[in-house]
Formats: C-alpha cells, sequence, structure tokens
C-alpha cells in the first residue's frame, strides 16, 4: 500500500492504495464516485471514461500512480457548480438513455470532443465516440444530443456576448 | 453529499419534464436554500423559486389513493413503477398510464421505484415484452380508481354530484369551472369507497393527453449526473467486495485450490472453496475472494490456480454441433411438428418449382454493459430470533430467488428484504438467480455485507447464451409462382430432455398457418451449455430463416418480395379472432405497405446497392422493415437505413417506444453482423469485448419509424422490432450483390462494415 495524493473534481484526495490500482476502482470503491463503471477492464468499452488533465482516458486501465498531479473529472464533476452541462442538458432533453449504463462514460467522451471542437461534424463525432460502446443501440440519441449541446453552447456564448454588449 | 441533495431536491423536478425544446433544463439555486430545475424563462423561473419557498413553510400531508398512488396537500403526486426497469422504458411508460386515468398533470408526478411486494403490487418481474400487456388494465384500474375517489371527495366538498365532476390538470373540475386541486382534496379522497373494479371506466384514446406523448425517463438526470441507481452501484456500511471464480467447463467441481497464497494479496481478506448445489441457476461450485476493493479481488483472482474436477463437466463441442447438423441437411427429423395438407404431392408434381436451402446461427451472448453482481446481506439472527437476508438486485425476476432461497438457506419470504435495482442492460440475461445465491452464500460466510462483482470474462464464460440452431428449409411455387408449400426441419438443442429457451418450433411459424401444405419437424441435440432467454427467444433467428427463405422462393418464382409476401399474407383475418398474440393478416398487411412505401420500395437503385424487405410476428406486434445497404469489392456492408412500420396497438410513451424500436434495429444489425459464441471441450472460447464485438457508432444506421396505432391491446416493444432486421440486411445484400446469406454472423461469410 503507498499514500497518493489525486485530485478529482478540483478536490484533493489522501488515498493510501496499491500503486497498481486502476483509478476506476479509486474513483468508485474508495472514493465512492459510483458515476463511473466498470464494463470491460481493457479499455475496449468505454464505461469508465473520465478525463485525466481534459484528456479523455479510460480509466480502468490507468494506474492510480500515473495521475497524481494531474487534474482528474469525472461524471460527477461535469456540471459546473448548480448547472448542468449542456450535454447533460441535451441528454435529459433527447432522452438518449436506454438502460443508461454507458452514458456517463459517453457523456465524458462528447465533453472532451466539444472541448476542443465546439462544432463537431457527424465525422467528427464518429471518430471521438467509436470506443464507447452502446449495448442499447442509442447512438443516433447521442448523436443527435451532440449536435443539440454545441448548438447549447453556442446560444450560450451568443447570450452572454449580448448580456456583455 | 452536496451534489447528492441537490439532485434529490430537483429529482422530482424531473418527472415533469416534457420533450419540448422550448423548454431547456437549468438548475438555479433558489432563495432559502434548495434547488430547483426551471424553464429557462426568468418569469417562469420566478414563480417556481416563490411556490418553492411557500411550500416550506406549510405543513405536506401525504395520502395513499392506493398502492400505487400518494398524493400531498401540496400536489405533488408520487407514483410507484413496480416492476424492473433494464433500459425498456416501463419505468416511465407504466406511470404514464396511471396519470392518464387519473386525470394528473404529468408536471406534478414524482415516479419512485416500489418496494418488492408482490402481495401488493402484483407480479413485479418484466420480460417477454409482457409487462404493457400484462398491467396495461391494471394501470388504467389504478389510475381510474383513484381519480372516481377523487371525484367522490369532490362530490362531497362542492355540494354536486358525481356525474357533473371530471379530472384534468390534477383537479377534479365541475361543469360550471368551479375547481378543487388534487392537493385540496387528497386527504378527504383517500378516505372514499374504493370503487368496485368491476365499474371502473377507461379513456377513450382520443382524449389522451399524456399516454402518446414523449416524456423523458424519469432516472434521466441520475443517469446523466452519475448518481448510484444500478446494482453495481450499491454500497452500504462495512461492505467487503467479492469475486467469484467458476470453472471454465460449465459444470466443474472443485477439488481445491491455492488458497493460502491468495489470502496473502495486497485487499484480500478471505478466500474460500464453495460447494454448490449442481443447479447452473442458482449455485455451481466455485472459489470465493473477498476483499477491501473490487481491485482486489479481480486482482487476486488472475492469480488463482484451481484444481477442479470436470467428470460430469459440460464437453460440448461447437465443431461437433455443426458437423452433425450439416449431415443432416435435406433430411427430415424424427419428431414431427406440423403435418399439413400434402407437401410430398406438391414438391413431387414436375410443374411446380421447389427450392431447398439450409440456415444456420450460433450461440450469441447476452453482453449486458453491467456485469452481473449483486449485493447481499446476511444477518445471523441472535439468540432466539430469525436470520435475515438483505439485497439489492438488479434483477428480471427479483422474486424468483424466493424459491432458492428458501432449498439453499431455510429462508422464508418474511426473513428476506429486496431492494429493486436498476438494471443496466438485461436482454433476458437477469431472469436467473445464480449471481443472487453467490452473493448471499459469499455474505453467509463472511457475516458481512457484500458486493459480488462478475468480471466482464465471468460475464461471457458463465452466461445464459442465445441457442444456436439450424433449419434445413424447402419450398414449392406453382407454375403461377404462388407459394404452396413450405417445410422444415428445425435443429435444435436441449438439455436434460427439454428443449432450452429460444430452441421451441413454433406450429404457427410464419407462413404456416397461410398456406395450405406445410410440413415442419425437429431434431434435438443433447448440450450442456446453459441457454437462455435473450431479445425474442425463438423469433430472431426463425426471423431470419423463413423470411430469407421466402424472399428466395419469390426470385425462384421471378417475382417481386412485396407482392409474393402480401399474397402470402392474404386477405384481412385473425387466425384467433380476440387473440392479440395470434396472427391478424390485415395488420401485417398494413405494416408491409407501409414500410415499403416509406423506403421507396421498387425504386431503381444504383449498382452495388439494394433494398431487402422483411415481415415478422411475435410478442403480440406486427412489425415490416426495409434495410437499404450498399456492398462494395471486398464485402464492405454499409447500412444506409433501415425503414420499420409497427403495429403495437397504442403507443405509451412516444420516446420511449421510438427508441426500443432503433435500439432493436441496432441491435440486431450489431448481433448478425460479428457475434458468435464458440465452445470446445465445454470452455466457451471468447472473453470479452476483442473477441465478441457490438456494433459502434460510425456503423450505426438511420432509422426511420412508424407506427400505426389502434385501439387493440398494446403490447411491449422491448423484443419484436429486432427480429426482422437480419432477413431484411440479407435480403437487401441479396439484392446488391446476388450473393444469398443463409450463415449468422456476417462476418462468416466475410462481410465487415
Amino acid at each position: 500500500m503507498s499514500e497518493f495524493r489525486i485530485n478529482v473534481n478540483g478536490e484533493d484526495h489522501e488515498i493510501d492504495v496499491e500503486a497498481d490500482m486502476p483509478l476506476l476502482w479509486v474513483l468508485r470503491d474508495v472514493l465512492g464516485l459510483i458515476g463511473t463503471k466498470f464494463g470491460c477492464g481493457i479499455a475496449l468499452c468505454g464505461a469508465c471514461t473520465v478525463h485525466v488533465d481534459d484528456v479523455p482516458m479510460r480509466s480502468c486501465s490507468v494506474r492510480v500512480a500515473d495521475v497524481v498531479g494531474q487534474s482528474i473529472r469525472t461524471i460527477e464533476g461535469l456540471a459546473e457548480n448548480t448547472h448542468l452541462h449542456p450535454l447533460q442538458q441535451a441528454w435529459i432533453e433527447h432522452d438518449v438513455a436506454q438502460c443508461g449504463y454507458c452514458q456517463s462514460g459517453q457523456i465524458m467522451s462528447a465533453a472532451a470532443l466539444l472541448a476542443r471542437n465546439p462544432n463537431p461534424t457527424d465525422a467528427d463525432i464518429d471518430a471521438a465516440m467509436v470506443g464507447n460502446y452502446c449495448r442499447c443501440g442509442t447512438y443516433n440519441r447521442i448523436r443527435k444530443a451532440i449536435h443539440g449541446a454545441a448548438g447549447l453552447m453556442t446560444a450560450q456564448y451568443v447570450n452572454a456576448a449580448e448580456v456583455n454588449a | 453529499m452536496k451534489q447528492r441533495d441537490l439532485i434529490s431536491s430537483v429529482e422530482s423536478a424531473l418527472g415533469q419534464l416534457r420533450l419540448d425544446r422550448r423548454s431547456f433544463l437549468k438548475i438555479t439555486g433558489v432563495a432559502g436554500g434548495g434547488f430547483v430545475i426551471a424553464s429557462v424563462c426568468p418569469t417562469a423561473l420566478a414563480a417556481v423559486s416563490a411556490a418553492s419557498e411557500d411550500a416550506d413553510e406549510a405543513l405536506v400531508v401525504t395520502s395513499e389513493l392506493n398502492a400505487f398512488i400518494k398524493v400531498s396537500s401540496d400536489g405533488k403526486i408520487t407514483i410507484y413503477s413496480a416492476n424492473a426497469e433494464m433500459g425498456q422504458g416501463i419505468k416511465t411508460a407504466l406511470p404514464m398510464i396511471i396519470a392518464e386515468e387519473l386525470g394528473a398533470r404529468w408536471e406534478d408526478v414524482e415516479v419512485l421505484q416500489s418496494p418488492v411486494d408482490e402481495s401488493r403490487f402484483g407480479r413485479q418481474g418484466a420480460g417477454g415484452s409482457t409487462t404493457i400487456p400484462r398491467t396495461w388494465n391494471q394501470m388504467r384500474r389504478m389510475g381510474a380508481s383513484a381519480r372516481e375517489m377523487f371525484i367522490s371527495a369532490g362530490a362531497l366538498v362542492m355540494e354536486v354530484s358525481r356525474e357533473e365532476l371530471k379530472t384534468a390538470d390534477s383537479k377534479v373540475t365541475h361543469g360550471s369551472g368551479r375547481y378543487m386541486t388534487f392537493g385540496q382534496l387528497a386527504t378527504l379522497a383517500a378516505k372514499q369507497e374504493v370503487p368496485d373494479p368491476d365499474t371502473l371506466t377507461f379513456k377513450d384514446r382520443e382524449d389522451y393527453t399524456i399516454i402518446g406523448t414523449s416524456i423523458s425517463g424519469v432516472d434521466n438526470l441520475a443517469i446523466t449526473t452519475g448518481l448510484a441507481l444500478f446494482g453495481i452501484d450499491t454500497r452500504v456500511p462495512d461492505m467487503l467486495y467479492a469475486a467469484y471464480h467458476k470453472c471454465p467447463a460449465i459444470g466443474g467441481r472443485v477439488n481445491g485450490a491455492n488458497l493460502d497464497e491468495i489470502r496473502t494479496m495486497p485487499g484480500v481478506v478471505d478466500a474460500f472453496l464453495v460447494k454448490g448445489n449442481g443447479n447452473v441457476r442458482e449455485l455451481l461450485d466455485g472459489v470465493a475472494i473477498v476483499g477491501t476493493t473490487t481491485y482486489a479481488v479481480f486482482n487476486a483472482k488472475k492469480n488463482l490456480e484451481v484444481d477442479w474436477d470436470e467428470s460430469q463437466a459440460s464437453k460440448d463441442s461447437w465443431t461437433e454441433i455443426v458437423s452433425r447438423a450439416r449431415s443432416l441437411a435435406g433430411s427430415r427429423g424424427p419428431d414431427e411438428v406440423v403435418d399439413k395438407g400434402d407437401v410430398e404431392k406438391v414438391f413431387a408434381d414436375p410443374d411446380n418449382t421447389t427450392l431447398e436451402a439450409f440456415y444456420e446461427y450460433p450461440f450469441v451472448a447476452h453482453l449486458c454493459m453491467e456485469p452481473m453482481n449483486c449485493t447481499a446481506h446476511y444477518r445471523q439472527g441472535r439468540a432466539g430470533e430469525k436470520d435475515t437476508l438483505e439485497l439489492w438486485v438488479p434483477s428480471q425476476s427479483p422474486t424468483r430467488i424466493h424459491a432458492a432461497a428458501r432449498s439453499m438457506f431455510g429462508l422464508k419470504p418474511d426473513q428476506i428484504t429486496l431492494h429493486q435495482m436498476r438494471l443496466g442492460g438485461s436482454f433476458g440475461r437477469r431472469t436467473s438467480s445464480e449471481y443472487i445465491c453467490e452473493a448471499i452464500e459469499i455474505s453467509k460466510r463472511v457475516n458481512a455485507p457484500v458486493k459480488l462483482t462478475w468480471t466482464r470474462e465471468d460475464d461471457i464464460h458463465h452466461d445464459f447464451f442465445r441457442v444456436g440452431g439450424f433449419q434445413s428449409v424447402k419450398g414449392a411455387v406453382n407454375s403461377e409462382g404462388r407459394l404452396i408449400a413450405f417445410e422444415d426441419h428445425f435443429i435444435g438443442m436441449q438439455t436434460g430432455g427439454r428443449a432450452v429457451s429460444g430452441s421451441r418450433f413454433r406450429a404457427t411459424e410464419f407462413p404456416i398457418e397461410n398456406i395450405d401444405n406445410a410440413y415442419a419437424s425437429k431434431t434435438m441435440f443433447d448440450i450442456s451449455t446453459p441457454c437462455g432467454p435473450w431479445r425474442a427467444p425463438g423469433s430472431n433467428t426463425s426471423a431470419f430463416v423463413s423470411q430469407s427463405f421466402l424472399a428466395e422462393m419469390a426470385h425462384a418464382a421471378g417475382r417481386d418480395y412485396l407482392e409474393f409476401l402480401l399474397e402470402i399474407v392474404g386477405e384481412p383475418r385473425w387466425f384467433q379472432e380476440g387473440n392479440i398474440r395470434s396472427l391478424n393478416t390485415g395488420r401485417a398487411a398494413d405494416v408491409i405497405r407501409l414500410a415499403a412505401e416509406k423506403a421507396g420500395w421498387g425504386r431503381e437503385m444504383p449498382n452495388g446497392s439494394g433494398l431487402g424487405l422483411a415481415f415478422y410476428f411475435c410478442h403480440a406486434a406486427h412489425i415490416a422493415e426495409v434495410a437499404e445497404v450498399s456492398v462494395d469489392a471486398d464485402k464492405k456492408l454499409t447500412v444506409h437505413k433501415v425503414t420499420v412500420a409497427v403495429d403495437v396497438g397504442p403507443i405509451i410513451n412516444m420516446s420511449g417506444a421510438l427508441s426500443q424500436v432503433e435500439g432493436a434495429v441496432i441491435d440486431g444489425l450489431s448481433t448478425m453482423m460479428a457475434q458468435k459464441i464458440t465452445m470446445e471441450n465445454g470452455r466457451i472460447e471468447q472473453s470479452n469485448f476483442h473477441d465478441y464485438q457490438v456494433l459502434r457508432i460510425p456503423d450505426s444506421p438511420r432509422v426511420d419509424i412508424h407506427f400505426i396505432q389502434s385501439d387493440f391491446s398494446p403490447t411491449g416493444l422491448g423484443e419484436p422490432a429486432l427480429p426482422p432486421l437480419a432477413p431484411a440486411v440479407g435480403n437487401a445484400i441479396f439484392a446488391a450483390t446476388g450473393h444469398r446469406v443463409r450463415k449468422m454472423p456476417l462476418s462468416e461469410e466475410g462481410y465487415t462494415i
């Protein structure tokens, strides 16, 4: 066992775990952040996607020792203060989820996409979301919701600009 | 915890969300603490804030109208959803039915998962697309009964006769326009006589204001913000984590394992052998590892060395099954299922054209995104007290555990508390109880609450698979090109002398009822590999065979499949009048015509492109699909669009219904594309997503869905849109390339996507 300090959703946590423990199990079993899901354990399904320094990573395959000093963001930290992220709003508005299990991973992959590309094309969405399985087949609504969220973000920028003017 | 408080305070508001593009959601702080979800419109926000503050100061009294409905004096309506939610949408759809008959405003409704108590809520399992048809009248009665009680209360207070009152928008309203709200009347309404169910009347479809609209799923806020919801998310105080390792050859017994070494591994609390009862649906032998995190037990599991006794274990071999089955092509089986008219006479007539074909489909896995798991807390009773058991189960059939708990652990239902958790997918998988029994056994042994989680490898190796099989089919068309005979030799699988789920050939299989000469027989192979229901059991493979082969027959007759199929369907008739599980040829023809029309059937297609049509009737649903595909020289398949026409009676939640159909189409394509489970020497050869692949977003086709709504009783949509997909795609590939697909998955025939 070793002591680590990791930063999750802006908060520092002191933890005492095996250095090889994947970030996924630190989040779920040690910190109780169960929004990040276990799907395959080999980085092929995307259910465990989180952001490490703003980059989407499969937390099942990232050792905790390797993320010390980096900023980790999970689905629980996606809403800013009390405002849902536009993707969360769009996911609800488009009623994307069926069983819902993969959706936190889907949303985290989509959030990383929109952060670097606020107006993605279908091809951009395919490239960013290809690593996230959905066994229920919600892909078409995921695509619509990402476009919807992009529109929502643009609208918010416009509103902010109007307020500033 | 702060976020949890925030979310619980807005959760009821979520239930109010209608899918309305003009009302974007926003979480906004409200003066005086607490948060609300509100429209971004500033005036609406102010109104909600004020109401919220007033409500904080008032005394709220909640009254129970019946098991499913509670109404508070502040106007909040709580509706319980009693059945398992696995993504099929009933946690939203069933309360919509209640709210409709009650005359509630959906914005006032909060939906909660009910406790598991079948004496109070009726059957609480879900499966077979039966929840909607089974509970349709029950839900309507619950809503209508409470409505009548509100009307009685309103009549008393307003001093008018009941006949002059009606409910709508959570109010009891008099013809004069006077009204009282449900909140005002709730206490009195709960004291009114419960009406005789036989006297209740239900709304006409044209008067619906909730049923048939699109309502966003009631758990969507929790899903999108990562709140605990699924079985695997369970955390209880002092909980330990467990893994369970079973013999890779199904049914092997455990002799011993390197337990001393395992117990020294980091985070491991205990490791021990478990002797099962030999029932694959209850408890098989294995090695349990208990630890302080899931990682600790998964990691230790990789280091297990187990001495298995495989003398009684499965020896199943897919290679052997395939070669035995292929040797039966063109023959008849020993067991006759259907003998109608005289097929031999038809086949012997040289004026008729006969055709034979052999179709194959593999075993496939369920692959729920949430692996099997269960949290159990077995508490030994202190002196003189009974033992008790508390379970957090993501199960399609939560009360099925009662029989096993009694026989294995000596527990009666009153000693067991079940918490129904949301299921991260099921598709028929979570109808068995073995992962529950394993968790109970481990909790009992370590005397602590335990969360058992299967690895993905466990999940694939120890699935209850969709059974593979084979059909040797034969048909004849006469000189006018009309189908006049159909024969099927069904080669299925059985265990212990009983056909496994999905391996029962139905005597009503289309087109047997529709033609004069039909013969079907079966041969059953004995297997030990566990099989179970998988999204539209039986139908998901038989549709592929019959609808592909009928299209082959149409081609042999030189006819268009749409016209040929409609001719087989024939004049409008209902084979068993009044039974929605019996084919209604009028409804069948209507969906076939609609799908063809919407897909532009008959239009000129470019080289390498084609349209394929298929129809199937199962789960009381008439569904036709047209796939539009293109195939390049390297056999790379693109499914551009699938057009679907559906008749399942009235639609309850339009958004949910569209999701189910679209999901079934994508699942069907995913399965037919590359999914295949094989076994050799009793061992499943696939283990995780690298060798068992699911369709990904770039390959997902557009799905264009059309419903024919009617007053026929509704049926569930979790399954029936899947079966027609495979033959529609197969028929489209034939139209595009001239190559007939007779084997799933398509990857076996060299296709990629």
